[in-house]
């Protein structure tokens, strides 16, 4: 027996809802400063969740501390704003325990990379069904203005005044090596891509991890333009596609070509290679998987913005499940007369 | 040659060898027997922090005391009557603990120059006169190992695995205790390999068969059953019991039992029980870490679990923030804490009750968390159940205190009727209509448990301040102070929800002992003792630490002292003082070893014996 299950049986089976983004706004008002990036994502997400055709009470956001870690409060979900960095732990413990749940945890580059880093790789390689968006503006926010660990070397922040001397982590790096099965990148100023991915997340089953490019407009304005701005972001972001070959700029005039393992800028105007030559896209390669990643190294190639790495594997949760199923099963629901008094006793009259 | 058969009253034996030579399986076995011959009992297994430290080494020897009787056996004993050495050095580190005119075995193959030496020996205690005041019998364990699997062709290294249960064969022997049972558990153990089978079978025989035949063992021994309370028995450790007492509490209750954890000496035994019983719909997660091990049991209580993290102190010490979360969030969850020796890393394998302050007050902000012990390895079933029974009903974090020593050691265990545990019923939310997730139950300040997934009851918590009520973040003044007070008075309540204390001797009297958990067997037989001697000494033993129990205060005002023996500096003893502003008498050992019942007997008649200026400090 289990009441939980017995609860939730007794709700009768809703009529499928016509939900709209309102649904999915909460009652309280929004803090973030005026500006922020963080604007975006909410609406963004509040525009995908009534496309994905699951009722709000069966979602829950999960989160720890930071500007991004406000986000649950803004969703008219069942929402949980925690402790710093522990968000894909207590997630973790949410979907164990109720696989039917779809759970979503907003975290930040402070949040999910340094004080809860350990949280978010052990997640990742579990491959439990979570949809991880990590908000990344390089710097720490609520704490007003230190670097963070994906701020640039030579960052000069409160807490740097001479400059930065940390060498900082690629988030998607840091999530493939830590095995997740989806890995994407958006953009905070580009709604319909944030949205498309966002979607793209939820319908993954496994962990997805999302990395989203979000200005903080206070502590490290602009920190992000030259990827997002109109001006240069054709120039400087190569949006993947499954199945499409590298293709950008302005003109979509440019495409990477792989020379070896690294990729090289082409011009496709000049006669010197054609569309043909290009890398195309494969999201379940996970050679192309790193290489992609690892671009954002390289200052003279584009940023990879999209899935980067989308595969199956086994989930954690499922597998959990499946190994009670098969103990009861085999054994027989547990009796606790029987489990008390198994293997030696004895009696004494 | 027939032998004189004599009969004992209780004996307390101790396997000493090598961390590699299974004196903890030996011992278990010796348990395993004993309590099936109706024996009372308790054990101690005294082993290093090194899994296989270097042979031979004084630091790697491995001891497991049991002591049994047909009286009442309230303590692993104190010291021993017989001494099983598989080495030197096992004989160098335990021979204090043996009786003058104690027996001892010792196998004479691992008194080889290299071992001598290691121990620090100059010469052969087996030869000098050095062990003169005690019965030595010296056998030549390992030979006569491998002369019974001569014709199996086992290597060198599989047969002298084999030589403990020579040993074990000799004290059945001596102790006119069957085979039958440790023969069955070798068909269970080995039922992929006959070979072991076989081979552990005949060398246990053959140690009986040498205590029968050998002249050297004069005598052998007969323990009668004890007069124990009729019905059925086992045999349990602390660690064991915890685990069933979170199963029956996950049973009572109708919820499904997650376990977030991480490995931790002497908890991790907790984890590898529970994950047995997965078609009780336990879910074990081990966690990346301790937080992760505590915050996934949150997140699992939030979903409608009960939640359970298991550990030892430096895993509480890194889980404190994560209490906190659950204090302010007000979700059910139960915190076991075998305790060991501290601070830091400390004593991994040995037992203390020295993280009782960090139990009670061991978090920032007002964190107020129940607390309860457990008495008795048996007794850890009753705790874990309490823990969560009190987590369930008043919507808090519960810590659930066990000790290294509850945890390993063993007792004869009279199994409860599952009808007689009490039910526990969790209140869930399920009405959308005036639904606040922070509106209370008027008797027991609860919140109601509104778990994701029922529609309309849609709402955000967190580990921000909140408002009464709505739950929605406060910042405001009188709020918070308003929800501290809340918060402290929900778990004060609790006191009005568990049994008065009792005592043990009379009403009132000279001298009142007070322990707290693992202490219990120590501090009975003392009382016990000095009670026959017809002084005026009774024992009270707290499982309830926080809240305290509503009748304690009048009850430690009736005696003229108050005794408080306790594994740490005090800290029980500084609670009582501060809560009821009487004086206490300390003792306390600090060697990550239990209380010997000798060592409070002292401590009783010293405060008898003579006008005891009252120790403030």
């Amino acid at each position: 027996m289990n009441l939980v299950e017995d609860a939730l049986k007794a709700i009768a089976e809703q009529p499928p809802v016509k939900y709209s983004a309102k649904d999915f706004q909460s009652d309280q008002d929004v803090r973030w400063c005026p500006g922020c990036g963080d604007y975006s994502i909410l609406a963004q997400v509040q525009r995908v969740m009534p496309e994905l055709g699951i009722p709000r009470h069966k979602m829950v956001f999960v989160s720890g501390i930071g500007c991004s870690s406000r986000f649950p409060y803004y969703m008219n979900t069942y929402g949980f704003h925690s402790i710093h960095g522990r968000a894909p732990a207590i997630a973790t413990g949410v979907k164990i325990a109720r696989p039917d749940l779809m759970v979503w945890v907003a975290t930040g580059d402070g949040d999910g990379l340094s004080i809860g880093g350990n949280h978010l790789i052990h997640a990742c390689r579990r491959n439990i069904d979570l949809n991880i968006l990590l908000f990344n503006n390089q710097i720490y926010g609520l704490t007003k203005g230190q670097y963070s660990p994906t701020s640039e070397f030579g960052k000069v922040t409160k807490s740097t005044p001479y400059g930065s001397v940390d060498h900082p982590f690629n988030p998607l790096l840091v999530s493939l090596g830590a095995e997740a099965s989806f890995v994407a990148r958006t953009l905070d100023r580009d709604p319909k891509h944030m949205q498309f991915v966002i979607k793209r997340a939820a319908e993954h089953r496994g962990t997805s991890f999302v990395e989203i490019y979000q200005n903080c407009n206070v502590f490290n304005d602009g920190a992000f333009f030259t990827y997002t701005e109109k001006e240069s972001k054709d120039d400087h972001v190569v949006f993947i596609e499954h199945g499409k070959p590298m293709v950008f700029g302005k003109n979509k005039d440019k495409g990477l070509k792989l020379d070896g393992f690294t990729p090289k800028v082409v011009s496709l105007t000049d006669g010197t290679a054609s569309v043909n030559d290009l890398i195309v896209h494969n999201e379940k390669d996970t050679m192309l998987s790193f290489i992609l990643a690892r671009m954002s190294s390289l200052p003279e190639l584009p940023r990879p913005v999209g899935v980067v790495y989308a595969v199956d594997r086994p989930r954690y949760e499922v597998e959990v499940s499946n190994q009670i199923l098969s103990a009861i099963q085999k054994k027989g629901e547990g009796n606790l007369e029987k489990l008390l008094n198994h293997g030696e006793t004895w009696t004494i009259q | 040659m027939t032998k004189e058969l004599k009969n004992l009253d209780d004996v307390t034996i101790r396997f000493a060898g090598d961390s590699g030579d299974g004196m903890q399986l030996t011992g278990m076995q010796f348990t395993s027997t004993t309590a099936l011959l109706g024996n009372d009992l308790s054990t101690l297994p005294d082993y290093p922090a090194e899994i296989r430290a270097p042979a031979g080494t004084l630091f790697g020897v491995s001891g497991f005391q049991i002591h049994f009787g047909s009286t009442e056996i309230n303590t692993p004993g104190d010291i021993c009557d017989v001494l099983v050495a598989m080495n030197p050095a096992a004989l160098k580190v335990n021979l204090r603990s043996l009786s003058d005119g104690g027996i001892i075995i010792a196998n004479r193959d691992g008194f080889n120059d290299k071992n001598l030496k290691l121990a620090g020996y100059a010469s052969n205690p087996l030869d000098d006169e050095s062990l003169s005041k005690y019965h030595l019998h010296s056998v030549d364990i390992t030979k006569l190992t491998q002369n019974a699997l001569s014709d199996m062709g086992l290597s060198n290294k599989l047969v002298d695995r084999c030589k403990n249960f020579f040993a074990l064969g000799m004290m059945y022997w001596m102790y006119t205790r069957p085979l039958e049972p440790t023969i069955k558990w070798f068909q269970e153990k080995f039922a992929k390999n006959p070979e072991l089978i076989d081979a552990n079978t005949r060398v246990l025989k053959a140690g009986y068969a040498f205590g029968e035949t050998t002249e050297i063992f004069a005598a052998r021994y007969e323990v009668k059953p004890a007069s124990l309370k009729p019905g059925r028995y086992r045999s349990i450790t602390g660690n064991e019991a915890a685990a069933w007492g979170l199963i029956a509490g996950s049973v009572k209750s109708g919820l499904d039992l997650f376990l977030g954890t991480y490995p931790i000496t002497p908890a991790s035994d907790i984890l590898h029980e529970l994950s047995k019983h997965k078609n009780f719909r336990v879910k074990t997660f081990q966690a990346e870490d301790e937080i992760a091990g505590i915050t996934s049991s949150i997140g699992a209580s939030y979903g409608g679990a009960i939640g359970v993290t298991t550990t030892s102190g430096p895993g509480m010490a890194l889980k404190s923030e994560a209490m906190g979360l659950a204090v302010i969030l007000e979700v059910p969850l139960v915190i076991v804490n075998v305790q060991r020796g501290g601070p830091s890393t400390g004593l991994p394998t040995k037992t203390e009750q020295a993280d009782l302050s960090q139990a009670i007050f061991g978090r920032n902000g007002e964190s107020p968390i129940p607390v309860v012990a457990a008495t008795t390895p048996a007794d850890c079933f009753f705790g874990a159940f309490e823990a969560m029974r009190i987590a369930i009903k008043y919507m808090t974090p519960v810590i659930f205190l066990s000790d290294g020593y509850l945890a390993n050691g063993a007792e004869p265990w009279l199994i409860p009727p599952v009808s007689s545990l009490p039910d526990i019923a969790p209140k869930f939310a399920t009405d959308p209509n005036e639904f606040f997730p922070y509106s209370r139950d008027e008797k027991t300040l609860a919140r109601p448990w509104a778990i994701p997934g029922i529609p309309g009851l849609e709402h955000r918590i967190g580990g921000l301040e909140k408002e009464h009520i709505t739950g929605n973040v406060s910042y405001d003044p009188e709020n918070h102070e308003f929800m501290v007070r809340m918060r402290q008075a929900k778990v004060d309540r609790i006191a009005d929800d568990i049994p008065p204390a009792e005592v043990d001797g009379d009403p009132n009297g000279d001298v009142l002992v007070v322990g707290w958990g693992g202490t219990y067997g120590a501090i009975r037989s003392a009382v016990e003792a000095k009670r026959r001697e017809g002084k005026s000494v009774s024992h009270l033993q707290i499982k309830y630490l926080n809240p305290l129990q509503k009748n304690l205060g009048a009850i430690l005002a009736n005696y003229r002292h108050v005794l408080v023996p306790e594994l740490n500096l005090g800290q029980l003893s500084r609670i009582l003082r501060s809560e009821y502003l009487i004086p206490t008498i300390q003792l306390n050992k600090i060697q990550g070893l239990p209380f010997k019942s000798s060592e409070i007997e002292e401590k009783i008649d010293e405060i008898l014996s003579r006008e005891y200026a009252h120790e403030l400090s």
